[in-house]
């Protein structure tokens, strides 16, 4: 299903916010078509990571490239959704409907100085509908519960109907039979709509029989690779899968980079 | 007071002023309220009364000082004072708060020590900061008419770029938009409303004028765009009912206008609790 082009690439990337370095000799690539996983443990750099790849960081060395361009020369962004990991840390007070958040998704693609128009308005219903949230489309978004809030960030990053999709633990706060509705869409999303998606996550249980790839990161990529062979790799280690203490992984990984 | 309004411009000006800052003010003052920036626009207007002192000081040594309106260099103060709580912002990248005490006192010091060099208050200073309804000439509406023509269309070509950068500004970034840019624009547009407001409204008051009806607002509106309207609505009713009754009672308008945006907020916190309790 999924393609040789990759969407992502990132060559022998370091990043730091301050003395330190939180992610070091990153190599990474996303093919176009995958349903990738990004595990590891807390303030392993995950959402460091989605941050470069979304250009609100510049990395101190190396290279990123999305849609086949230099991060700094790339201009679509309407083509990557992202929800946050703080989505829902956002202000409860403020004063804007379900509808007018889910709109706002749209203000890259329609650009600078366009307004709405009637089949942009149209769109924001089907994606409101689609999550599920059809009876709260005049609601004031502060007045949702959690998990509803999320699902209103999520047809936010949907409505531009994106290439690249990017989550990041989208699920916190979602209750179980919430969760199995939402790995459901995010499958059909990429089965039938061909999304690509890179979902930041800690439960590997929940999506191990959706993702195509995984990538383990802990401050270095620990692994990166397909699903089968991550299966396989976990069978041959009695480690599990924040594997912190596998150096061998790292370096099939190189190899495998070498190999591409 | 109908015919005071036909018979006397000033009056008339004053009015259509009126009119003006009761949606200018309360349009800007949802986006100042929503990103709790609301003592920026505190900070702003006394950088502006700065400006102000600076041209009565420069009105009594130059002649050409004095054939201008102090609106003109109070709104120079204005939007300077504005570029620098940006530059301040981004120099204290995680007190950001700290550029508005700096610029506020700066701006009160400096302000002050015009004022004394200019051989102190005099009744002008006076309607500066609380307001007066006698005190718009006609180039002085011109400005005002200009800022609000500027203000209105600049919100509305920006309108969903300032509600994303208001509503989550990392989504803003993720999204593309260049969020510095979209920020500085807003950030003079605030400063030009200060500045067409203060004539009527004074500089102390100011910034209620841009926080008080969205305060009301937001207690009972559904959605943006509806914090929006009512706020303009409230806004535009605080000022001419303000306006009225300072004519009437000969009340420096400021005070009124505030008063009456107060009894606004009171009575949209005594309707949202009757109905809760009706639903309830
Ligand atoms: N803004 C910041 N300034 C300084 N350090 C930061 C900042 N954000 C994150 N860090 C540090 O960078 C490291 C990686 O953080 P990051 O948020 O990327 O982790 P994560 O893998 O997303 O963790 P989690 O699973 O808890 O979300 C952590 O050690 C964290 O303390
Ligand atoms: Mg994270």
């Amino acid at each position: 299903m999924s393609s040789n082009y990759s969407i992502i690439e990132i060559e022998r990337l370091y990043y730091r916010y301050d003395r330190e370095y939180v992610l070091e000799d990153i190599n990474f690539f996303q093919p176009e078509g995958s349903f990738l996983a990004l595990v590891g443990p807390n303030g392993s750099g995950k959402s460091t990571l989605l941050k470069l790849i979304l250009g609100l960081l510049r990395p101190q060395s190396g290279e990123i490239s999305i849609f086949g361009e230099k991060i700094s020369q790339f201009k679509n962004w309407e083509w990557i959704g992202f929800v946050s990991q703080k989505a829902n840390s956002f202000n409860t007070g403020f004063p804007a409907t379900v509808q007018e958040v889910v709109a706002s998704g749209l203000t890259k693609k329609l650009g600078l100085f366009k307004r709405m128009g009637k089949k942009d308005w149209q769109r924001v219903k089907e994606t409101i509908d689609a999550v599920g949230l059809g009876e709260f489309y005049h609601r004031n978004i502060g007045e949702l519960s959690g998990g509803q809030q999320q699902r209103v960030f999520i047809a936010r990053a949907l409505v531009s109907k994106p290439k690249l999709l990017i989550l990041d633990e989208p699920t916190v706060g979602v209750d179980a039979k919430n969760i199995r509705d939402f790995y459901s869409m995010l499958d059909d999303l990429n089965r039938n709509h061909g999304i690509t998606l890179l979902l930041v996550t800690h439960d590997m249980e929940g999506v191990s029989d959706k993702v195509t790839h995984v990538a383990c990161l802990n401050k270095k990529m620990i692994f990166h690779g397909k699903m089968e062979e991550f299966n396989k790799l976990k069978a041959d280690e009695s480690s599990h899968l924040y594997g912190y203490s596998l150096p061998i992984l790292s370096h099939k990984h190189h190899l495998e980079g070498a190999e591409k | 007071m109908i015919e005071g309004i036909l018979q006397y411009e000033f009056l008339r000006n004053s009015f259509i002023t009126g009119m003006i800052i009761g949606v200018i003010a309360p349009l800007l003052g949802v986006f100042i309220v929503v990103r709790r920036l609301s003592l920026i626009a505190d900070a702003l207007s006394h950088v502006t009364l700065a400006g102000i002192a600076a041209n009565l000081l420069l009105s009594k040594q130059f002649a050409f000082f004095a054939g201008i309106s102090p609106l003109y260099m109070g709104t120079v103060f204005s939007v300077a004072g504005a570029l620098f709580i940006e530059k301040l912002r981004s120099v204290y990248k995680h007190f950001q708060e700290l550029a508005i005490p700096i610029i506020l006192s700066g701006g009160v010091g400096l302000g002050v020590i015009f004022i004394s060099l200019a051989d102190g208050f005099n009744t002008d200073l006076f309607g500066y900061l609380f307001g007066s309804v006698s005190a718009v000439g006609r180039t002085d509406l011109y400005l005002i008419i200009l800022i609000s023509i500027v203000v209105i269309m600049v919100v509305f070509a920006l309108y969903k770029e300032l509600f994303i950068l208001s509503f989550d500004e990392e989504h803003a970034r993720a999204s593309g938009l260049h969020v510095k840019s979209i920020h500085f624009v807003f950030i003079v547009l605030v400063a030009l409303v200060i500045a067409a407001s203060m004539r009527i409204v004074g500089i102390l008051l100011v910034s209620s004028l841009m926080t008080l009806p969205v305060a009301a607002s937001i207690r009972i509106a559904k959605g943006f765009k509806q914090t929006i309207i009512l706020s303009i609505i409230f806004g535009e009713v605080s000022v001419l009912g303000g306006l009225t009754f300072s004519y009437y009672l000969d009340l420096a308008p400021g005070g009124t206008i505030v008063m009456i945006a107060v009894l606004i907020l009171i009575l949209t916190m005594a309707v949202k609790k009757f109905s809760f309790q009706k639903a309830g």
